[in-house]
């Protein structure tokens, strides 16, 4: 039966795709505090933290969390909590801003 | 068009479980949401305060446990791959290396806590009080975002262990894995929550 | 042949824990009614005592009982009635049944959000009982003071928590099974209003609650540990709980309120003899409501000290929110237009709910134009308004729904003479009630406070008696439907004539909802020719 090669194929994929993408993290994490140590560019730290964050977040996302394999519900449900969350913040900071 | 799921005896509606976790993920996502929106107001306000505050963090265990948990979240996908293909012990040796490194990292928060709280540097002591007030605010919210999420490690080490019962047990098998696979999305849950804490309290130059 | 009632099941468990343990969404529906009935009759009691300490000039209460009784009849009606309210008993009931499904996606969740409840209520009620004062800080907990009192506030504030993981779980178990068990045919666009509101109203338990989850721990933490997030002596912001708590508080009033409007959007067609007007409209305008809700909370703070850029963003965005509610109005009188009409009990409270809930949305109107708020912010004109549309909108329509399923629950029809004899001192009294409030708020009259000046004397004194009227019709409505429950003539499986799925099956259902799946080839038909 070819079907158990194949499905060995499919798996060693996703083996070698997880690697990829704890190695690419651990990569991430590397940047983000030389980054942080280098404090040349101090003023963009909070944004240049965040955004390697937000990378390192989203290959958890899309590949251990399989959210690439997913349908647009599950993806429009992450896309609604995500903006609900930013617009919360967004408002708090039009009070907190502009006092 | 959607799969429409009827519910009868013994057939279980996969996507609508996994749907289900991912709802509860967004409950999490605004819990923790509340703590940064806290965070995000105090840090604009205190930014020098808070900057000097983050030297007294250990960027090594830090950074250390952030690979551990960058890890772990590994250990757990490569798990969940590993009973879709059938193969239990590789699944549930995974499993125990997740678990282990979720020990370890909450071990090396409360050395680090442990350091902290010896200096006088706990919520409501004269010391953080007589430190100023951005400095106050800095360490309670560390404590606070730190603990509450070291308590969803925790609990997520519990239910990773009950899994590895299950898998041993046969009852998370190749056919039927949604469990591990939704204890999965909880720990990369943890794993992203972690990934903004630590940029946020150990690396503010 | 008879048909098994789902009354009738015998499980493994026998006589209470039958109910207790039961994963039937019907029998936890139930329960969960009995529960909300009560606790909203002592919500009710409450209120009748604190109107009399203020029929006139001098005290019943003292300013501390005071401060108590108001608290404990906000934290009762709110998270103990109003906020579960719909969803629970007639969202858990009839749910599933409209979408043609045998139950929700996680009964065993959904017996666990009951269990939650119960353990949550028992908590709170303990904080009134035990050693230290029953919470006397408002409904809304503000710090500092929250963090300050000796009041058992950590208590209080914990069973609120646990309340709200039941609210969490029930809006995620409903979204879930209205996306994966539609039975076959039930489009999106072909499922009931009170389906889709239930929808919406599901999101926003699911991105609101946590919020408030959060900011309850954060009144623990400093009262335990000290932490003091918003103690302005330890760099903390007070209008920063403000936010957090309406961040939630806020969207939590259209928990109360979507469901309430998805109930009115199923009678009137009933009884108007007509098909809902604007169907599509009336779906949209849920999904824009729980939106736009979601972004408005600021207009509880406009005095708080918030920047004007805030409060002018708030203000405008509160404005927006209004539209989507006209657009529901607009429809459901159109849908009244030229219909046949049957004036039966829950259209009454139908009607009702359309004419007090717009009294008290154009009242919020006025409240939330940044000018008048600074005059009537903390006056008696809040207190009419948030009644107005927390009860005279969720709570009528609370009643309407009780009417209008009550044949299909319990199997027997209630008495129309006194259903309708109750609405009727309710209906008055309740206006008479809180309509003063408007005049006294106006007037200048300041909430929360235990002895009122005399100047405000007589409109106090009508407002109480106002109070024992409604007290009155809410005692005959469910003395009517009590006495109904046992000596009620047996119901039909279609009393009104309704075009959903639970009009289909026996009353009371059986088990399984359904002996074969249905499957769908329409819309929420209409009643022939228009």
């Amino acid at each position: 039966m070819d079907r158990g090669n194949v499905e060995t194929q499919i798996h060693a994929a996703t083996y070698r795709t997880y690697v990829y993408v704890w190695i690419a993290l651990l990569v991430f994490l590397g940047i983000t505090i030389a980054v942080a140590k280098l404090s040349l560019l101090a003023q963009y730290s909070v944004i240049g933290s965040l955004l390697i964050a937000s990378l390192k977040a989203g290959l958890v996302l899309v590949f251990f969390m399989h959210l690439k394999n997913e349908g647009w519900i599950v993806k429009g449900m992450l896309a609604l909590a995500v903006g609900a969350l930013t617009f919360i913040i967004v408002l708090t900071f039009s009070d907190v801003w502009f006092r | 068009m959607e799969k429409i799921s009827s519910a009868t005896e013994g057939s279980i509606d996969y996507t609508g479980k996994k749907i289900g976790m991912w709802l509860f993920l967004y409950t999490e996502l605004l819990f923790f949401g509340g703590m940064f929106l806290l965070y995000s107001v105090y840090r604009s306000r205190y930014s020098a305060e808070f900057h000097a505050s983050a030297m007294e963090e250990n960027i090594i265990l830090g950074s250390t446990n952030t690979v551990i948990l960058l890890t772990s979240s590994f250990f757990i996908a490569l798990s969940i791959a590993a009973i879709k293909a059938g193969r239990r012990r590789l699944s549930t040796g995974l499993q125990l290396a997740t678990i282990i490194c979720g020990i370890t990292f909450l071990v090396i928060k409360y050395f680090e806590w442990a350091a902290k709280i010896v200096k006088g540097i706990y919520p409501d002591s004269s010391v953080l009080l007589g430190m100023g007030q951005g400095e106050t605010l800095f360490f309670g919210l560390y404590y606070v975002m730190t603990g509450i999420h070291g308590i969803h490690v925790l609990i997520g080490v519990i239910i990773i262990s009950i899994m590895l019962s299950l898998t041993q047990r046969g009852i998370i098998n190749r056919e039927n894995f949604v469990k591990l696979e939704n204890t999965g999305l909880y720990w990369h849950f943890v794993d992203i929550v972690w990934i903004y804490l630590f940029p946020l309290f150990y690396l503010i130059t | 042949m008879e048909e098994l009632s789902f009354y009738d099941e015998k499980g493994k468990y026998s006589g209470i824990l039958a109910w207790l343990m039961s994963t039937d969404h019907k029998r936890i529906g139930l329960q969960y009614l009995l529960a909300l009935i009560c606790f909203f009759s002592t919500g009710v009691a409450l209120g009748v005592l604190i109107r009399l300490s203020l029929i006139a000039p001098g005290s019943i209460l003292n300013a501390q009982q005071y401060n108590e009784v108001f608290t404990v009849h906000g934290i009762v009606q709110i998270f103990l009635f109003i906020i579960p309210g719909i969803p629970v008993a007639f969202g858990n009931f009839f749910l599933p049944i409209m979408i043609g499904a045998r139950d929700v996606a996680f009964p065993r969740l959904n017996r666990f959000t009951w269990w939650l409840y119960l353990t949550g209520a028992a908590i709170v009620l303990l904080s009134l009982f035990i050693k230290g004062a029953p919470p006397d800080t408002g409904w809304t907990f503000y710090a500092p003071y929250s963090i300050q009192t000796k009041a058992n506030v950590s208590l209080a504030v914990f069973g609120v928590f646990v309340l709200g993981f039941s609210s969490i779980f029930t809006g995620l178990n409903f979204v879930t099974t209205i996306h994966r068990m539609r039975a076959p045919g039930m489009k999106w666009f072909r499922m009931p209003p009170f389906v889709w509101t239930l929808y919406a109203t599901g999101w926003v338990q699911i991105l609101a609650t946590p919020v408030l989850a959060i900011t309850l721990v954060f009144i623990i933490l400093g009262r335990f540990f000290g932490v003091g997030f918003f103690d302005p002596s330890r760099g903390g912001d007070p209008i920063l709980y403000e936010h957090l708590f309406w961040t939630y508080s806020h969207p939590a009033v259209y928990i109360m309120v979507l469901p309430a409007m998805g109930i009115i959007s199923e009678i009137i067609p009933v009884f108007a003899r007509r098909k809902l007007f604007g169907y599509h409209a009336i779906v949209l305008s849920a999904l824009g409501i729980a939106t736009v809700g979601y972004l408005v909370w600021g207009h509880h703070m406009f005095t708080s000290g918030m920047s004007d850029t805030a409060r002018i963003i708030f203000s405008f965005i509160t404005f927006l929110v209004a539209v989507p509610s006209g657009v529901k109005v607009f429809n459901w009188v159109a849908t009244l237009y030229k219909g046949s009409i049957e004036l039966h009990a829950p259209l009454l409270f139908a009607l009702s709910f359309v004419f007090l809930f717009s009294i008290g949305g154009l009242t919020g109107l006025i409240i939330g134009s940044l000018a008048p708020n600074l005059h009537v912010h903390g006056t008696y004109f809040i207190v009419a308004h948030f009644h107005y549309v927390m009860f005279g909108g969720a709570g009528f329509s609370f009643f309407a729904g009780l009417h209008y399923w009550f044949p299909k629950m319990f199997g027997k029809m209630y008495s129309e003479k006194y259903a309708k004899a109750g609405w009727l001192l309710l209906f008055v009294g309740f206006n008479i009630l809180y309509f003063s409030m408007f005049i006294l708020g106006y007037q200048g009259m300041p909430r929360r406070y235990f002895d009122p000046p005399p100047q405000y004397h007589g409109w106090e004194f009508i407002s109480t008696i106002g109070s024992w009227l409604l007290a009155a019709g809410i005692i005959i409505i469910f003395g009517n439907l009590i006495r109904s429950l046992f000596r009620g003539e047996k119901a039909p499986a279609d009393p009104w004539g309704g075009k959903s799925l639970e009009w289909t099956i026996s009353s009371p259902p059986p088990p399984e909802n359904f002996i074969e799946t249905p499957v769908i080839t329409t819309g929420p038909s209409g009643y022939g020719k228009t």
